[in-house]
């Protein structure tokens, strides 16, 4: 167990190492002066630009070298400093994320394990079930193939403009200031249904056809087919065809993250939900370069914790990681 | 007579027609023997054997019936069968190495499988365990996860728990093949040993090889493109076998131990015709030097001297002028 | 069985399999619409043709006119092309880097294997589109091909792994041994021993990778980093969001679009479980 789980450390310090590196580049990439041209896309007073020149030009560090730039960068990170916003100056990045954060988790959490546990439900249920197998499992391919934003659309369309249950832009109303209520909660909790909706939706689809396709597989392995050589009920080899089969949906939620990123990243987009993905548009039109590092940095610190939560629960499911006999499966 | 096998006649469906993977077969196996079946890849072997344990589509029962200790066994029935599995005929499995759920300890498993059926676990413990001792395995085993142990483990623990409940008629197919010849033997031996000791009442032992037979089997059942050619004592299929396909059979062993049936008969022309549209009569006519017109009906399979049937008319002694 | 049989027997599955008639035959229906829809339109996609601005499907525009003025079918049928056009280069880049990789780490196992087996997984933890995102804002100019290849080069990391277990397993494989031990080289073995035998299981991850690399162009172009110089069914989406077509209930404006981009896309994933099936016996049901 510790192998595996020292073995999926080092790929995620090795990745992090990378992203920050990668994050590092991110405004040297930029042809032509960087500084200039993100302070020119900003309509900041005459006195605030020569501020920020000065500043953003200490900040990138220009004067010294490549190296010392790099180590500098890596020194600020862990003091949680990521610059200061252009777009939403003065503001420092870190403020600005830490601001949109909670509507990630609020919105992602849920969306992302009621889907998995449903459609792991819905699918293991369906497999071999003719009937649900044919009328209901096609949905599953329908949804599944949908594009987030799409059904983001439509569903803002449908229930928002032309039934006008739900509002379809902001995380509450516009005529609120956040406070502890049951008038704000409902707001929130109004806002937050649609985009929910919409990724529960998709994914839900994924996960059905997923564990079906795999249920169908374990029952035709050969333990289930000795179980039932030995008269086992139909309901004990079909709980051991899901304990088997889960495993590779856990993997599978695992390496679906990044895809999920960036249905959650359309989806804020279509319902104006202050989320980080809402702000890396934000800042990439703005061409806010401090921003869209910050962006960056917590799109996969937060990938990878929720990477490692899963290899936990992983190594709590699996009995063969537990005891170090399989080096790498997922 | 604890099985009685009475035409039993099993095809597979298939989009192009029913493969008659198993016709007609009619044989009887007594209580206490050890019933060896062999035969070329593709005989029906598997099919017999697996028709009298799991009867599954894509295959389906013809016509025929098979009795154990008397009873009518519902064998096309999948969920009345469910009620003989495992207490009256059992099976090891050819893929035993994988028979084990991988996520579950082996003790377990067997305690929820046991417990499904509406046996006591606990109470069993104690038997499960002198049962173990006999195998060579130690009682860890129920505390471990099957890929914790070896392929001759795992195996070893299918062929605890298959017997566990004393069946009448157990099945052991191809449970040698993939062990080195050393433990082949104390595979075999443990079959044997479990016999003896009435954790089963008879067996029926599925092998490629024919040398294991010659050390356990009681007597041998060998087949034919889904016919069933001859059934004797052991002895007198080694040395006096009396069907066209046995004695080539027997006679391209440069010595008993040989496994044979991986490749064709090289020494015999042709090849086994195609199930899925057999000629009629004996299959084996279009390969068989004596064979002649009579050939075109299927033969009976007759006894012929006390517990030796053969399917041949040449044996019948209706002869070419007849 | 001769070989022969054998191809004959999986045409037969195949064209008695109804997901596989379903996915191919709505496949084959947009393919047809891609080269024969821009005949039936006299317009271009960004003509200002109807000075009415915004109007519901009509005899005229088939799929309506956007707030400009714009036919939508017109848009609608070019953005099918970039659509394929991204699938076949991004999918077929994307499996072709998985190959090859895949291939490597299976096959030689060893230093090679694990350092390839790393470099997979980080890709495959860092959010493709977090990087795709970062270099579509760096380039001024954007074609539907460049855009492709940027998606090809980050989607292989999943189709590296898959083909990586698949190799492994038939590594050990006796005709893989008989192979090594007449002295073939590596690649040679594994082009002429091992691929044909995973033939079908390849064209299962491109199919895959055909139908994420659509969905990713989609999130892209959405997000108006998609192409610059063209039209696409995301960039249709972009443009409908982007002048309020949802407030104004300008429904044939963003419905198109999407409801292609998921047509294919589940055609796509039914046709990969229908394939499946005829590949793989266990799987049919009788």
């Amino acid at each position: 167990m510790r192998r595996y789980l020292g073995r999926k450390l080092l790929i995620y310090v090795l990745t992090f190492f990378l992203a920050v590196t990668i994050d590092w580049l991110i405004p040297r990439f930029m042809p032509g002066d960087p500084v200039q041209t993100m302070l020119s896309r900003a309509s900041l007073h005459a006195e605030a630009v020569e501020v920020m020149h000065g500043y953003y030009t200490r900040a990138f560090g220009l004067d010294v070298p490549v190296w010392r730039q790099y180590l500098n960068f890596w020194v600020a990170i862990f003091h949680g400093d990521l610059g200061t916003s252009v777009y939403l100056f003065p503001q420092p990045v870190i403020k600005i994320i830490m601001r949109a954060v909670p509507y990630d988790v609020f919105l992602l959490l849920p969306a992302i394990l009621l889907s998995w546990f449903a459609g792991n439900w819905f699918g293991a249920f369906a497999a071999r079930n003719k009937w649900l197998d044919n009328t209901l499992l096609p949905l599953g391919y329908i949804l599944t193939a949908t594009p987030y934003m799409w059904l983001g659309i439509l569903l803002a369309w449908l229930f928002g403009v032309v039934l006008g249950i739900f509002p379809i832009a902001g995380a509450y109303s516009f005529s609120m200031r956040p406070h502890l209520s049951w008038a704000f909660i409902g707001s929130v909790v109004k806002h937050w249904f649609l985009p929910f909706a919409s990724i529960f939706l998709v994914k839900f689809g994924g996960w059905a056809i997923g564990m079906r396709n795999m249920i169908i597989y374990e029952l035709e392995a050969d333990y289930s087919h000795y179980l039932e050589a030995l008269g086992a009920p139909r309901g004990l080899i079909r709980k051991y065809a899901f304990r088997n089969a889960i495993l590779p949906q856990i993997t599978g939620l695992s390496l679906d993250l990044g895809v999920i990123v960036a249905g959650a990243l359309v989806t804020e987009v279509v319902f104006s939900y202050p989320g980080i993905g809402y702000l890396i548009l934000q800042a990439i039109q703005n061409q806010d370069y401090f921003l869209i590092q910050g962006c960056f940095l917590f799109i996969i610190i937060g990938v990878l914790l929720a990477n490692f939560a899963i290899d936990i629960a992983y190594v709590i499911v699996d009995p063969r990681t537990r005891l170090g006999m399989v080096g790498e499966s997922a | 007579m604890s099985l009685q096998v009475d035409n039993l006649t099993v095809y597979y469906q298939t989009l192009r027609g029913d493969v008659q993977a198993l016709e007609g077969a009619t044989f009887s196996i007594a209580d206490g023997e050890i019933m060896g079946l062999a035969g070329e890849s593709g005989c029906g072997k598997s099919t017999l054997a697996n028709s009298l344990i799991r009867l599954v589509p894509p295959m389906r029962l013809v016509r025929g019936q098979v009795r154990l200790d008397g009873e009518v066994l519902p064998i096309d029935d999948a969920r009345r069968m469910s009620d003989y599995r495992f207490s009256r005929v059992s099976v090891i499995p050819q893929y035993a190495m994988n028979a084990l759920n991988p996520t579950r300890k082996v003790g377990k498993m067997m305690a929820e499988l046991l417990g499904s059926k509406g046996v006591d676990f606990a109470a069993t413990i104690p038997e499960l365990k002198r049962r173990l001792d006999l195998v060579e395995l130690s009682h860890d085993v129920l505390k471990m996860y099957p890929i914790e142990l070896s392929g001759g483990m795992k195996q070893r623990v299918v062929m605890v728990l298959s017997t566990l409940l004393n069946p009448s008629l157990l099945i052991a197919d191809e449970i040698t093949s993939a062990l080195d010849v050393s433990t082949q033997k104390a595979v075999a031996e443990m079959l044997v040993g479990f016999r003896d000791r009435g954790f089963v009442k008879s067996l029926i032992v599925i092998t490629h090889d024919i040398s294991i037979l010659y050390q356990i089997a009681d007597t041998i059942l060998i087949m034919y493109a889904g016919q069933l050619a001859e059934k004797a004592p052991t002895d007198v299929i080694i040395r006096a076998p009396r069907h066209p396909y046995t004695k080539l059979l027997i006679a391209s062993l440069p010595e008993v131990g040989v496994r044979y049936a991986e490749r064709r008969l090289s020494g015999i022309p042709g090849r086994p015709p195609l199930l899925l549209d057999p000629p009629a009569g004996c299959r084996f006519r279009e390969r068989c030097s004596v064979a002649f017109e009579k050939c075109l009906e299927a033969p009976p399979f007759v006894e012929l001297e006390p517990g030796h049937f053969v399917a041949c008319w040449k044996e019948l002694g209706e002869d070419v002028d007849g | 069985m001769s070989k022969r049989k054998v191809r004959s027997e999986t045409l037969y599955f195949a064209l008695r399999n109804n997901k596989l008639r379903v996915g191919l035959s709505v496949i084959l229906f947009f393919l047809v619409l891609t080269f024969v829809g821009p005949l039936l339109t006299h317009y271009a996609p960004y003509d200002y043709v109807n000075p009415l601005g915004a109007q519901p499907p009509s005899a005229k525009y088939w799929f309506g006119t956007t707030m400009f003025g714009q036919d939508v079918f017109t848009q609608f049928v070019h953005g099918l092309k970039a659509t394929f056009l991204v699938g076949v280069v991004g999918g077929g880049l994307g499996t072709l880097i998985g190959i090859l990789i895949g291939f490597t780490a299976g096959y030689r196992g060893g230093v090679v294997d694990e350092v390839l087996n790393m470099i997979t997984n980080i890709v495959l933890v860092i959010p493709t589109l977090a990087i795709l995102l970062i270099i579509a804002a760096y380039l001024k100019v954007r074609g539907i091909l460049t855009e492709s290849i940027f998606i090809g080069c980050t989607a292989w990391p999943w189709a590296a792994r898959a083909i990586r277990a698949q190799t492994f397993s038939l590594r050990s494989r006796e005709f893989v041994d008989l192979a090594r031990l007449s002295g073939m080289s590596p690649w040679r073995i594994i082009f002429t021993e091992i691929a044909p035998n995973m033939m079908s299981y390849l064209l299962l991850v491109f199919i895959l990778q055909f139908g994420g690399a659509i969905l990713n162009a989609a999130t892209l172009d959405f997000i108006g980093l998609g192409p610059t110089n063209a039209v696409s069914l995301g960039l249709m989406m972009n443009n409908a969001v982007l002048w309020g077509a949802l407030l104004l209930g300008i429904w044939w404006w963003f419905v198109p679009p999407g409801l292609a981009i998921m047509a294919i896309v589940g055609a796509l994933y039914v046709t990969n479980v229908g394939l499946d099936e005829v590949f793989n016996p266990k799987l049919r049901e009788m």
